[in-house]
């Protein structure tokens, strides 16, 4: 068995036997993405050998010798952070987001070459990248999801242990399901984004790629809590997330929301989605329909939100102070040359509906309206998790698509989010775990949802799931 | 909810982002078809409906008002496009 291809647990596990030392561990990886990236092109900014931040970090840590990738919109000091964006070419940050702190405090490895993403995290599928996109390990002419398609990939395709993202609609989830790993988005407020380079400050958050679920625990163990250098990180203790591992699921109650079972939806993955329901039911859960009357306008209500959002955070993206200028002899032509030429497409049609939503005559139409259904969409949830410990769906609507096909199309690339987004606009909790394949060989995935910062009944839910079941161990050929 | 093109200009404009044609009017046609689909907000019920913009039940974070360290100036100019002295140099502002 190659290093690379086993869990952060499993190595951890053999490092404190010392079968294996960090040094080979790290080689292992190294090599791996050697082999592989050509393909897969999971990192960005990859020339030769990845290095790695802080090979000498060894500690007692919990997770000491772990080597972890980091989404290229995470900032890591003194090392490269884009946003697979050109307009912040070479931005070299002069800080560590909290996420890096805390990992190197636990021993971790930070590699420098960071994964590939959408622009801005703007995308269902990684083809928003400057960079160009990442390739689906199960198949390399789909796509890997987005928008953390890169740190999804390298992870699926053993590029990496362990990885980091960030989900402000999907972005963690969605790629997660299309590459066959668990992907895991914590509440709001649970995970500090002080150096997370904002989207739709609402809505984003950080969180995990893991191989199983017993990794997801540890990972989230580390980066967890409150930090003062984010005013929306929640002040409450952290559980031992290891605790509800192996934890017996009978009578735990599952909500199925009948308006994600709809047309639209790929036949196969509703069948292997109803499967994994039948299988939970066999274990024990307690399965009921439910309702969530306002899924039909979420979409909607992110695609305002989010981009409002964001145009108000990218308005800082001017050739002053970082990345890209372009050159010009005024400065209000210096602001739109940059722009105009640092931004890619979606960045810019996104900023363009952000703008509008919020602009003069429109604002009550667009940008109110849609606070006030979130608000709808929130109480939708609150009203099932009366009743319910955690909801089930799909993940997607459909397993991966192929690189090109939706690319033109950004509404039919919107909707490919339609059952990850209310997570968001309600800020609850919410993890995509492998469940099966479809015949052509890719994988899908399971959406498990809970109340807030209940992380610990979606490992509880996910661990039974996965101790019963195969699909978490398969692997591509590559 | 139509966006013409000039409406779209002026967005542009008012994003700071310079457009070519082409991708002015590819824009226009994209973003109309977004914000066709976006109108269908229009029947939700929110008669009575607060809004929410944001999720968690805070209000006015605050910490003590203590000196700390910041970021020295060296390191806070290290990825300026052009930089003097202590200073971000950029085209001139004023004619």
């Amino acid at each position: 068995m190659e290093l690379y291809s086993l869990t952060a647990h499993e190595l951890l596990e053999k490092l404190g036997k010392k079968e294996i030392s960090v040094e080979g561990l790290c080689s292992s990886v190294r090599n791996r993405i050697e082999d592989t990236d050509s393909k897969v092109k999971a990192y960005v900014r990859l020339a030769g050998s990845p290095a790695v931040v802080n090979p000498k970090a060894i500690n007692n840590g919990s997770l000491s010798g772990i080597p972890v990738s980091i989404k290229d919109n995470i900032c890591t000091e003194g090392y490269n952070t884009e946003c697979c964006s050109r307009i912040l070419a070479g931005f070299k940050p002069p800080y560590d987001a909290t996420v890096i702190r805390k990992l190197k405090d636990a021993g971790a490895i930070i590699l420098e070459s960071k994964t590939n993403m959408d622009e801005f995290a703007f995308g269902s599928s990684t083809e928003n990248s400057c960079f160009g996109p990442t390739h689906n390990p199960w198949n390399l002419d789909c796509v890997p999801g987005g928008s953390s398609g890169g740190s999804a990939a390298c992870v699926a395709a053993d590029e990496a242990i362990i990885a980091i993202g960030s989900d402000t609609g999907g972005s963690i989830r969605q790629p997660a399901a299309f590459c066959g790993v668990v992907g895991l988005k914590p509440t709001y407020g649970r995970v500090s984004r002080y150096g997370l380079i904002a989207f739709a400050s609402s809505l984003d958050q950080i969180g995990t790629f893991t191989k199983d679920i017993e990794d997801s625990c540890l990972l989230m163990q580390v980066i967890s809590g409150h930090d003062p250098m984010d005013a929306t990180s929640a002040d409450l203790k952290i559980p031992d997330y290891t605790r509800s591992l192996g934890q017996d699921i009978r009578g735990l109650k599952i909500g199925i929301p009948k308006e994600y079972f709809i047309e639209g939806m790929n036949r196969e993955v509703k069948t292997i989605v109803q499967e994994a329901i039948a299988k939970l039911k066999d274990l024990g859960a307690v399965i009921k329909e439910v309702s969530l009357p306002h899924t039909q306008y979420a979409v909607a209500v992110y695609y305002i939100l989010g981009t409002a959002e964001a145009s108000s955070n990218l308005a800082r993206f001017d050739g002053v102070q970082y990345g890209f200028r372009a050159k010009a002899s005024k400065l209000i032509e210096m602001y739109f040359k940059t722009r105009g030429q640092g931004f890619g497409q979606e960045a810019k049609r996104r900023i363009l509906l952000g703008t509008f939503a919020l602009s003069h005559g429109y604002y009550d139409a667009y940008y109110l309206k849609a606070l006030k259904v979130r608000t709808l969409i929130k109480n939708d949830f609150d009203a099932v998790f009366q009743d319910c410990d955690c909801i089930i769906t799909p993940t997607a609507p459909t397993p991966a698509f192929r690189i090109g096909e939706k690319s033109e199309e950004p509404l039919q690339m919107y909707l490919s989010d339609i059952y990850t987004i209310s997570a968001n606009l309600a800020g609850i909790p919410a993890i995509s775990l492998p469940c099966g394949f479809v015949k052509n060989g890719l994988p899908v995935g399971l959406q498990i949802l809970t109340k807030p910062f209940a992380e610990e009944t979606l490992f509880q839910l996910g661990h039974a799931y996965e101790r019963s079941t195969p699909w978490h161990k398969m692997k591509p050929k590559l | 909810m139509a966006l013409s093109r000039e409406t779209l200009k002026y967005v542009a404009d008012l994003s700071r982002i310079e457009l070519t044609p082409q991708e002015l009017e590819k824009l226009s046609l994209q973003l109309q078809t977004i914000l066709g689909f976006i109108d269908q907000l229009s029947k939700a019920d929110i008669a009575g409906i607060e809004p929410t913009s944001h999720i968690l039940p805070l209000s006015n974070v605050l910490r003590e008002d203590t000196p700390r360290e910041s970021l020295s100036i060296e390191k806070t100019l290290a990825n300026a496009p052009q930089k003097k002295d202590n200073f971000f140099v950029v085209p001139k502002v004023i004619e």
